[in-house]
């Protein structure tokens, strides 16, 4: 079930980057809302889950961006963030509002640098002064994430659904 | 059990970390157009290869020179027999081309000399250190007598003691009972060359006015009716002097007695005169001691 619901969201997440996003914020760069699952699925379930959502997703997401002809580097990048996020998630208490916002932040900026520092040690390609749009990235990734915690955590059922998993473990 | 875990999920995330850059080299080509995953597994592979081939290389080329060096050592151990064959022959050969010298100086000394002479081999040394004697492989039946004089290239030897039918007993100039008729060839000044016992001799008799140098070749004077005039007896080695008179005048002998091994027996004892002698111009009467053994 845990699967079959982050393979849902990462649909979800892939169809509203392509669709609904640009909309909203005024262009993919600005936003990557598959990131931001990731980081939710590593922060919610542990390293391994957040590690093979990020790799799954990453590998779409580029077979789905035409630009790069390269299948691998989003999901490398991801797997990695997935995975570090989820190992954070572990280890320290990330519950509160401002240790998610800094998750989001760092994960993010993390994800950049492992995806244009594949490209440019590969050669593939040239980002020129990145950091602005890294950092607008970064804050609109964890705003984003910031308001999907506050929704899911809103629904009905779910405060018991987590104490039950917890009892479990 | 949260080891186990942890390890799982290093390995797991190792893994997928190795799909992605394979996944990604599969697909970027490098500077050469060659794709990334085909260039790095070719080049692991060329490791691999360069790793089997220095083993096995190692492995044939140490088994090739094991068998190598026991061919080596075969070759050796035949080689050192060839060896100590081949010196064996070449000291039969040097002392085939020593005797063939030898005997060419004997024949030149024979042609050269106008007295009757005949050649003899030494068969035997002394059986006592006390007297200084050898035997000869020849006796009356060829000719030799008592108290003829025996020479070689290098000069005298001594005198023939005791003969017989087939062998004949020789007295060598050094013994302590044997001596001869001797003149200092530079100067003329005569004496008897005595024999001591050692490997040197004493020239004794000479005059105290008389001219004696170290270095001074002595020959025989011919006085004593043995020797013939004019064979090398030996150098003068040492002068001493004392109240006007010679106290000890030793002589090196020219001959190398240790090393003899043909000889001339001078068959007619006459006073001939050999040709690297001028004649003495006077003589004077010679103590002779000349008796047999």
């Amino acid at each position: 079930m845990k699967a079959a619901g982050v393979l849902v969201a990462i649909a979800l997440a892939l169809a509203l980057q392509t669709t609904l996003a640009r909309f909203v914020v005024g262009g993919t760069a600005a936003l990557d809302l598959v990131l931001v699952v990731v980081i939710y699925v590593a922060l919610s379930t542990g390293p391994v889950t957040g590690m093979l959502a990020g790799s799954v997703a990453g590998i779409i997401q580029d077979a789905l961006s035409m630009t790069t002809g390269v299948i691998g580097i989003g999901g490398l990048a991801k797997s990695i963030v997935g995975f570090a996020a989820g190992v954070i998630g572990q280890q320290f208490i990330v519950t509160a509002a401002l240790p998610r916002f800094v998750m989001f932040l760092g994960a993010t900026v993390l994800h950049a640098t492992i995806f244009m520092g594949l490209y440019v040690l590969l050669e593939l390609r040239e980002f020129s002064a990145p950091w602005v749009a890294v950092a607008s990235q970064a804050v609109i990734n964890a705003a984003v994430g910031m308001i999907a915690f506050t929704i899911i955590e809103s629904l009905p059922g779910f405060v018991e659904r987590r104490r039950s998993r917890r009892v479990r473990h | 059990m949260a080891v186990d875990i942890r390890q799982r999920t290093g390995w797991l995330f190792l893994a997928i970390t190795v799909g992605h850059i394979i996944l990604i080299s599969a697909q970027v080509n490098t500077r050469r157009g060659v794709p990334m995953l085909e260039e790095a597994t070719f080049g692991v592979f060329a490791e691999v290869q360069r790793a089997a081939t220095t083993v096995i290389g190692g492995a044939y080329d140490s088994w090739e020179n094991y068998f190598a060096l026991q061919q080596v050592r075969r070759d050796n151990e035949r080689l050192q027999q060839e060896v100590a064959q081949l010196r064996v022959q070449m000291q039969q050969e040097r002392a085939l081309a020593q005797q063939s010298r030898s005997l060419q100086q004997l024949l030149d000394l024979r042609s050269s000399l106008q007295v009757e002479t005949t050649a003899a081999n030494v068969i035997g040394a002394g059986a006592s250190a006390e007297f200084r004697t050898m035997t000869l492989d020849k006796g009356t039946s060829d000719g030799l007598g008592p108290d003829m004089a025996v020479i070689s290239p290098s000069g005298v030897v001594g005198r023939v003691i005791l003969p017989t039918a087939r062998a004949s007993k020789l007295q060598l100039l050094i013994d302590r009972n044997a001596a001869a008729g001797a003149i200092v060839e530079r100067s003329r000044a005569q004496g008897v060359a005595i024999g001591t016992g050692t490997d040197r001799l004493r020239l004794d008799y000479v005059s105290g006015t008389a001219d004696v140098q170290v270095g001074d070749r002595v020959v025989t004077s011919g006085i004593d009716g043995i020797y013939p005039k004019g064979f090398v007896i030996g150098q003068i080695e040492s002068v001493q002097r004392g109240a006007g008179e010679f106290s000890g005048i030793v002589l090196r002998p020219a001959v190398d007695f240790s090393g003899l091994e043909s000889v001339l027996v001078v068959l007619t004892p006459s006073p001939g005169v050999a040709e690297n002698v001028v004649p003495p111009p006077a003589s004077r009467d010679l103590p002779t001691r000349g008796s047999s053994q």
